[in-house]
C-alpha cells in the first residue's frame, strides 16, 4: 500500500471519528447540549486526534527508523571482497538500494514475478542488463553477493513496510473505538482538545531550534570529515587556495578570508558614511515631502533581490569601472574586482545601515536635544556633539550588523568579485571570497567525499561562527546602550 | 558663592541684530552639513535609478524577438511514410527530417519575393532560422497528424544572431569575425525584413518556453523557471505561514518566561541573522544526503525557503499580535472563554492582516533568494517542465533568480539581454506582491 | 490667605531698567490661539515667578522667550518680545547668538552622556568663549561654583554627568546654562522632578542666582514662587491676568480669578 494511501486512510478514519464522536455526545445526554461540559465538537476533535495521532506518530517513527535498521543489517552481511578498490561500503549500500527499487518496479511493471525473484542469480541472468530495461541505470555489473543482499532488502522492506501498514492502521481503529468508549458528559473534551493544540504550538516553536541544531551539526559533522582528510593547521593558516581535481589540493583559508573582509571592507566604508548622513538628514532636516518620498524610495533598495544586485556589477558597475578607472590608471583589466562588488554592496547596505541608525538616532530623547538647542547650539552641533555620541554604541552595534551581512553576502561577489583567490591589496584586482568558494565547491565535479568538496563545510562552519559572532556582540553593544536611557 | 565673577573674554554685550564672525561661521558649517546630507539623499535615490534603469534598459528588449514567417508544407512523403497519420510512427521522424521543409519554405518565399541570393549559399539562408525551429514543428505535427499533407503558416524563431543584429548587439563589423553569421547573411536578412517575411513580434515564448542550450539564446524562455519558482512559494506558503503562526502564538500567548522560551527566541534571532548560503548547506546537508530527497527538485527548495521565511513570518506575526490591546483578551475570558478559544476565536482573527502582510513580504523575500537554491543543485539545465503536484514536487526544476544566475555565466551577450529581461519578470513579481502587501495593511489594519 | 513672603536680601534694582520686555504677544498653535495679548516685563537681577493652573501657557510663553518655540514647527509668534531693546523676532536675529544670552534649564533634568566637565564646556564652547583651556577650566570652575555643586564633583570632572543623583544631576543643568553666561536664565519647573531636598537646594541657588541674573521660573506651586520669586504674573488660559510684586500677588490679589487660584478654589 502506497504511503500516500496509508495516510488518507489514517485522515478518512479520523474525519469519521470526529463525526461519530460529535454525534455520540449529543446522544449520550439525550440531544440536550447544555448537559455536556464541552461543545459536541471538541468531542468529535478528541476522538479525531486520538485516531490520528497515535497512527502517524507511529508511521512517522516507523519511516524513519526502517531504513536505518535494514540498512545497518544488511551492511553486515556485505563481504568485503565485493567492495570496488578505492570504493566504500556506502557506494555498494547505494547500488544495493537501487536493485533493490529496480526489482520492485520490474515487479509492479509485471515482467518479473515475485517467484522468480528468488531464481534469480547472475549465473543465468544478466542482472544489469534487465535493470537497464527497466529503467535503472548500473554503473557494473552485479556481483552475486549483491545481488543477494538487494534481494534480502527487498524482502525486509516488504515486510516491514507491511507490518507497519498494519500497526499504524490497528492503532488508528483502537484510537477510534477507545476514546469513544469513553465519550461521557463530564469528559474534559475540550481540555483534552487543547492539550493536543498546544503540544502542535510547542511542536512548532521547536522547529527554530530544530533548525539551528541542523545547521550546527550538519556543519560540525562534515567539517570533522573534512579535518580527517586534510590536516587543520593548514586549512587554517595556509595561504594558498588552489583546489586540484586528482588530489593535492592547497586549501588554505586565508585568502579566501581576506577577500571577504576587503570586500565588506569597502562596502562598509560606502554605505556607513552615506547610510548614516542619509539617516540624520532625513530625520533632522528633511521636510514631510522630501522625506515621504525618499524614505520609500531608499526602503526599495532594501527590497531588491541581490541577484539583481549581481547582474547589476557584472554588466555594468564592473565594464564601466574598468574602462573608465581601472585601465586609465593602468591598476587592472579586470571587470570583477574587489571595488565592483564592494561599490555594489554598498549600495544594498545603505538602506540596512540607514533604517537602523534612523531608529537609533530616534531614541536619543527629545530632552538631550532642548538642552543642546538651549544653550545656542546649531542643529549640525546638536547632531554631531551630543546626538550622536550620545547614539554612538547603537551606531557601532548597527555596523556589526551590516558588516555581519556584508560577510555572508553570495551572489554580488559571485558576480561581482571574481574567482581568484589570493592575497592582494589593489581594489582593482578580481579576489574572491568565502562564500564564492562555497557556492563553487559544492556545484563543483568533485566527488562529495572528497576534501575539495567538505572543505565548503568548514567555510561554512567558519562563516557561520563569524556572522553569528558579530551578531552577538552586536546585540551585547545596543543592549547596553539601550540600558543608558532606562 | 554667588560673587564668583567669570574671568574676561567672554562675550561682550553686543547687539541681537549683528551677526557676529563666529556665529556666521558656525552657520556656515550648518549650511555646509545640511548640504551634506542632502548629497547623501542623492546619491542613494541615484544609485536606485542607475541600477533600475541599467537593468531595463538591457532587459526591455528581450520582450521582442525576430520571427521567420513562412507558408510550410508538410510533405507526406518525408515526413508519414506509412500514410497512416500514426504519431507513434511518424515519430521516429527526427528534426533532421523537418529542417529541409523549412528551408525549403524560406527559399520559395524569398524567390516569391524576388530577393536577390547574391553571396549567400542555399544553407546560408537556412541558417537564418532558428536550429529551434524543427523541434517545434515536429512537436506540433505529432500532436496534430492531420496537418500532414497541407501547408500551414508558421512562426519560427529566426536564429540569435539575427535577433541580436536587430536589437543592435550585432554589427557587421562583429559578423565579419563571428563564425556563427556573416555579413552577407544579415543583409538578407535585412531584405527579408523590408519584404515582411521577418518581423519582430512579442516573445511570448520568454515566458512560456523553457530553458534552451547554449547556442540556442533565441529560444530560451522562462517557463520551467517560472512554474518551479510558484511550486516553491506553495511550499512556503503552506508551511511556514502554519508553523510560523503556531509558534509566534505559543511564544505570545503561552510561553512561561523561562529559560527554554529564551533559548527560542534567541535561536530565532539568530536565525533571522543568518547568510543565506548556509541554509543552503543545511538543505544539502540533511534534506539531500540525509534524507535522500532528489537534487534540484522544487520540494528541497521550498524547504529550504520555508526555514528561511520562518523568522520574518515570526516576527512579523508577533508583533500583529502584540498589538492587540489586552482588552480584547481580557474580554473573551472575561465571558469565561479558555484561553486558547481567546486567542483563536478573538486574538487571531484581529492579527491576521498583520500577519498576512507580514507573510507576504517573507514570500517576496524568499522569491528573491538565489544563494541556498544553487546548492541543492539547482544550477543544472532542465528542460522539461515539472509535472502537476504533488508529483512535480519532486521533479527537477529551477528557479527564477537560479535561472537568471544560469544564464549570466554563458558566454553568448544574447544571454545577458534575457537574464536582464528575467529580472524584470521577477521585480515585476515582487512589486506586485509588495504592493498588494501595502493595500492590505492600508484597508484592513486597525489603530487601537 | 497666604503668610507674606519672606524673600531675603534686598537686592538693587533699579525699576525702571527692564531685561525683556513683552508686549501684545499671541502665540498660536496651528489654528488654536495658545496665548492672547501678553504684556509683561523682566526685571534683571529680579527673580520673576510665572504661575497658573496647568496648561495655561506658561511654559509655553517662557518657550517664546529664548525662541525655543522654533523647533516646533505650529508656531506662531505675533507681537514684541524685546531683550535689552531689541526685538528677539526680527529676522535679522540668530536664535544661537539669542540663547547664548537667555539661558534654559528644564524641567527633568538633562545632562548630556559627556563627563561633567564636558556638559559645562559644551556651552562656552561652541561659543568660543575661551581662547585656550586654562581660559575653559576657569570658566567651568565658575559655573561650577555659581552652581553651588563644585565641592561635590570638584574631584570627578570626568566622570560622567549621568552618573549624578537628581537633585546634582539638576544643580549641574543649572551651572551648564550658566556657563555661557546668560544674562536672563529661564527655568522650566525646575524643581518638579526633584525630592524635597534637592528642591530646597535648587531654591536657595536660585536666590543666590539673582546677585547676577534674571531669572524667570515657572512654576506650578504656588509656595515656591511665594518663597523664591520678588514679581510673579499669573496666567490662566493663555491670558496674563496679573503681574506684580509677589507679596501683592498673595495677600492682595486684584483679580477675581487671581484670588481664586491662590485660594485653591481653581486649578
Amino acid at each position: 500500500m502506497s504511503l500516500g494511501l496509508l495516510s488518507l486512510i489514517v485522515l478518512g478514519l479520523a474525519g469519521l471519528g470526529f463525526f461519530v464522536g460529535r454525534s455520540r455526545a449529543l446522544a449520550v445526554v439525550g440531544g440536550d447540549g447544555r448537559k455536556l461540559h464541552s461543545l459536541p465538537s471538541y468531542h468529535g476533535q478528541s476522538v479525531a486526534l486520538f485516531a490520528a495521532l497515535p497512527a502517524f506518530f507511529v508511521f512517522g517513527v516507523w519511516l524513519f527508523v526502517q531504513p536505518i535498521l535494514i540498512e545497518g543489517s544488511i551492511s553486515a552481511t556485505i563481504p568485503d571482497s565485493v567492495i570496488p578498490e578505492g570504493g566504500a561500503l556506502s557506494l555498494v549500500m547505494a547500488d544495493v538500494r537501487r536493485i533493490a527499487d529496480g526489482l520492485e518496479a520490474l515487479v509492479q511493471a509485471g515482467s518479473l514475478t515475485e517467484a522468480s525473484i528468488a531464481q534469480l542469480s547472475t549465473g543465468n541472468t544478466d542482472i544489469r542488463a534487465m535493470l537497464a530495461a527497466g529503467g535503472v541505470a548500473l554503473g557494473s555489473d552485479v556481483p552475486q553477493a549483491v545481488l543477494v543482499a538487494a534481494t534480502e532488502y527487498r524482502t525486509l522492506s516488504g515486510a516491514g513496510r507491511l507490518a507497519m501498514t498494519g500497526l499504524v492502521l490497528v492503532l488508528a481503529v483502537l484510537g477510534l473505538v477507545l476514546s469513544l468508549r469513553r465519550i461521557t458528559p463530564e469528559l474534559r473534551a475540550r481540555n483534552i482538545s487543547e492539550a493536543f493544540v498546544k503540544a502542535l504550538l510547542i511542536g512548532a516553536s521547536m522547529v527554530a531550534i530544530l533548525t539551528t541544531v541542523g545547521i550546527v551539526f550538519s556543519l560540525i559533522f562534515e567539517t570533522i570529515n573534512f579535518f580527517k582528510m586534510y590536516p587543520a593547521k593548514d586549512f587554517f593558516f595556509s595561504t594558498v587556495w588552489n583546489p586540484q581535481f586528482r588530489g593535492g589540493s592547497d586549501l588554505g583559508i586565508l585568502p579566501l578570508l581576506w577577500g571577504t573582509l576587503y570586500v565588506s571592507f569597502v562596502a562598509l566604508l560606502f554605505a556607513v558614511p552615506l547610510g548614516l548622513m542619509i539617516a540624520i538628514y532625513l530625520s533632522e532636516y528633511a521636510g514631510p515631502k522630501l522625506r515621504g518620498l525618499a524614505k520609500p524610495a531608499i526602503e526599495v533598495l532594501a527590497g531588491i533581490p541581490t541577484i539583481v544586485y549581481g547582474l547589476f556589477a557584472l554588466v555594468t558597475v564592473g565594464p564601466l569601472l574598468r574602462d573608465y578607472l581601472a585601465q586609465p590608471l593602468g591598476l587592472g583589466t579586470s571587470s570583477s574586482s574587489v571595488l565592483t562588488a564592494g561599490l555594489v554592496m554598498g549600495i544594498m547596505l545603505i538602506p540596512f545601515v540607514s533604517s537602523l541608525s534612523d531608529d537609533i538616532i530616534n531614541a536619543v530623547p527629545q530632552a538631550m536635544r532642548d538642552g543642546s538647542y538651549g544653550l545656542g547650539a546649531t542643529r549640525s552641533e546638536t547632531i554631531r556633539q551630543v546626538v550622536l555620541p550620545a547614539a554612538l554604541p547603537g551606531v557601532v552595534g548597527a555596523i556589526l550588523l551590516a558588516a555581519s551581512r556584508a560577510i555572508g553576502e553570495t551572489m554580488i561577489v559571485v558576480m561581482g568579485a571574481g574567482a581568484a583567490a589570493k592575497l592582494g591589496l589593489n581594489p582593482f584586482e578580481a579576489m574572491t571570497t568565502v562564500t564564492v568558494k562555497i557556492v563553487s565547491q559544492l556545484t563543483g565535479d568533485t566527488e562529495f567525499a572528497s576534501p575539495e568538496t567538505l572543505v565548503a563545510f568548514a567555510l561554512g562552519l567558519t562563516l557561520f561562527v563569524f556572522t553569528l559572532g558579530l551578531n552577538v556582540i552586536a546585540l551585547i553593544i545596543v543592549r547596553k546602550y539601550r540600558e543608558q536611557y532606562e | 558663592m554667588s560673587d564668583i565673577s567669570f574671568p574676561k573674554g567672554a562675550h561682550a554685550q553686543k547687539s541681537l541684530l549683528v551677526l557676529d564672525a563666529r556665529t556666521r561661521k558656525r552657520n556656515a558649517a550648518e549650511a555646509r552639513f545640511r548640504r551634506m546630507g542632502l548629497v547623501a539623499v542623492t546619491i542613494g535615490i541615484l544609485a536606485l535609478v542607475g541600477l533600475l534603469s541599467s537593468i531595463i534598459a538591457n532587459g526591455a528588449s528581450s520582450f521582442r524577438q525576430t520571427f521567420v514567417n513562412l507558408e510550410v508544407y508538410l510533405d507526406p512523403a518525408k515526413l508519414d511514410k506509412t500514410g497512416e497519420r500514426d504519431p507513434a510512427k511518424m515519430a521516429k521522424v527526427t528534426t533532421f527530417g523537418y529542417a529541409p521543409l523549412l528551408g525549403r519554405a524560406l527559399a520559395q518565399a524569398v524567390e516569391a519575393q524576388g530577393i536577390s541570393t547574391e553571396g549567400v549559399s542555399k544553407k546560408d539562408i537556412e541558417a537564418l532560422i532558428s536550429k529551434e525551429a524543427p523541434a517545434t514543428l515536429r512537436n506540433m505535427v505529432l500532436a496534430n497528424p492531420e496537418l500532414v499533407g497541407q501547408t500551414i503558416s508558421l512562426q519560427v524563431l529566426a536564429q540569435g544572431r539575427v535577433d541580436g543584429y536587430f536589437k543592435g548587439r550585432v554589427t557587421m563589423e562583429s559578423a565579419a569575425l563571428d563564425r556563427n553569421i556573416s555579413p552577407a547573411q544579415l543583409e538578407m536578412a535585412d531584405a527579408l525584413r523590408a519584404a515582411g517575411i521577418i518581423t519582430l513580434g512579442y516573445n511570448w515564448g520568454f515566458f512560456t518556453a523553457p530553458d534552451a542550450s547554449d547556442t540556442r539564446p533565441e529560444a530560451a524562455g522562462l517557463g520551467v523557471a517560472i512554474l518551479g519558482s510558484a511550486y516553491m512559494m506553495m511550499i512556503v506558503l503552506c508551511l511556514s505561514l502554519p508553523i510560523g503562526v503556531a509558534a509566534s502564538i505559543y511564544l505570545e500567548e503561552f510561553a512561561p518566561q523561562n529559560r527554554w522560551t529564551d533559548l527560542i527566541e534567541v535561536n530565532i534571532s539568530n536565525l533571522a541573522a543568518v547568510p543565506s548560503i548556509v541554509f543552503g548547506i543545511l538543505g544539502l546537508a540533511i534534506f539531500i544526503n540525509f534524507v535522500g530527497l532528489p537534487q534540484s527538485a522544487p520540494i528541497v527548495g521550498g524547504l529550504v525557503l520555508t526555514l528561511m521565511t520562518l523568522p520574518t513570518i515570526i516576527i512579523a506575526t508577533r508583533a500583529a499580535l502584540k498589538a492587540v490591546p489586552p482588552s480584547i483578551r481580557d474580554a473573551a475570558l472575561g465571558v469565561g472563554a479558555s484561553k486558547m478559544q481567546s486567542v483563536f476565536h478573538h486574538v487571531l482573527p484581529l492579527a491576521m492582516p498583520g500577519i498576512l502582510t507580514g507573510t507576504i513580504i517573507g514570500l517576496a523575500q524568499a522569491l528573491g533568494e538565489t544563494a541556498p537554491l544553487l546548492l541543492i543543485g539547482m544550477v543544472a539545465f532542465v528542460r522539461e517542465y515539472p509535472g502537476s503536484p504533488p508529483e512535480g514536487f519532486l521533479d527537477p526544476a529551477s528557479a527564477l533568480p537560479v535561472q537568471v544566475y544560469n544564464w549570466t555565466t554563458r558566454g553568448d551577450p544574447a544571454f545577458v539581454e534575457r537574464a536582464s529581461g528575467a529580472i524584470i519578470v521577477l521585480l515585476c513579481f515582487l512589486v506586485i506582491m509588495n504592493i498588494a502587501a501595502i493595500v492590505l495593511r492600508r484597508r484592513f489594519e486597525r489603530r487601537w | 490667605m497666604y503668610d507674606a513672603p519672606t524673600n531675603n536680601a534686598e537686592i538693587n534694582v533699579d525699576q525702571n531698567e527692564i531685561k525683556i520686555s513683552a508686549r501684545n504677544v499671541q502665540v498660536y498653535y496651528g489654528d488654536s490661539h495658545a496665548i492672547k495679548d501678553v504684556n509683561v516685563d523682566i526685571a534683571p537681577r529680579t527673580v520673576t515667578a510665572f504661575i497658573g493652573p496647568s496648561g495655561c501657557g506658561k511654559s509655553t510663553f517662557l518657550r517664546c522667550l529664548n525662541r525655543m518655540n522654533d523647533t516646533i514647527d505650529v508656531c506662531r509668534v505675533e507681537g514684541s518680545i524685546q531683550l535689552d531693546g531689541e526685538d528677539i523676532y526680527d529676522k535679522r536675529v540668530d536664535p544661537v547668538q539669542l540663547r547664548a544670552r537667555v539661558g534654559m534649564v528644564f524641567q527633568k533634568p538633562n545632562p548630556f552622556p559627556k563627563s561633567i566637565y564636558d556638559n559645562v564646556a559644551y556651552g562656552p564652547r561652541i561659543h568660543g568663549m575661551a581662547r585656550n583651556k586654562a581660559e575653559l577650566d576657569e570658566i567651568v570652575e565658575t559655573a561650577l561654583r555659581r552652581g553651588a555643586i563644585w565641592n561635590e564633583v570638584k574631584d570627578r570632572l570626568h566622570a560622567p554627568g549621568t552618573g549624578l543623583s537628581g537633585g546634582q544631576q539638576q544643580r549641574l543643568c543649572i551651572a551648564r546654562a550658566i556657563a555661557t553666561q546668560p544674562e536672563v536664565l529661564l527655568m522650566d519647573e525646575p524643581c518638579s522632578a526633584l525630592d524635597p531636598i534637592a528642591t530646597a537646594q535648587v531654591e536657595e541657588l536660585i536666590d543666590d542666582l539673582r546677585t547676577n541674573y534674571s531669572v524667570v521660573i515657572v512654576t506650578h506651586s504656588m509656595q515656591q514662587a511665594a518663597r523664591v520669586s520678588q514679581k510673579t504674573a499669573f496666567f490662566h488660559l493663555g491670558n496674563l491676568v496679573e503681574f506684580d510684586d509677589t507679596s501683592r500677588i498673595f495677600t492682595q490679589p486684584q483679580d477675581p480669578r487671581t484670588e481664586s487660584y491662590i485660594t485653591g478654589r481653581i486649578g
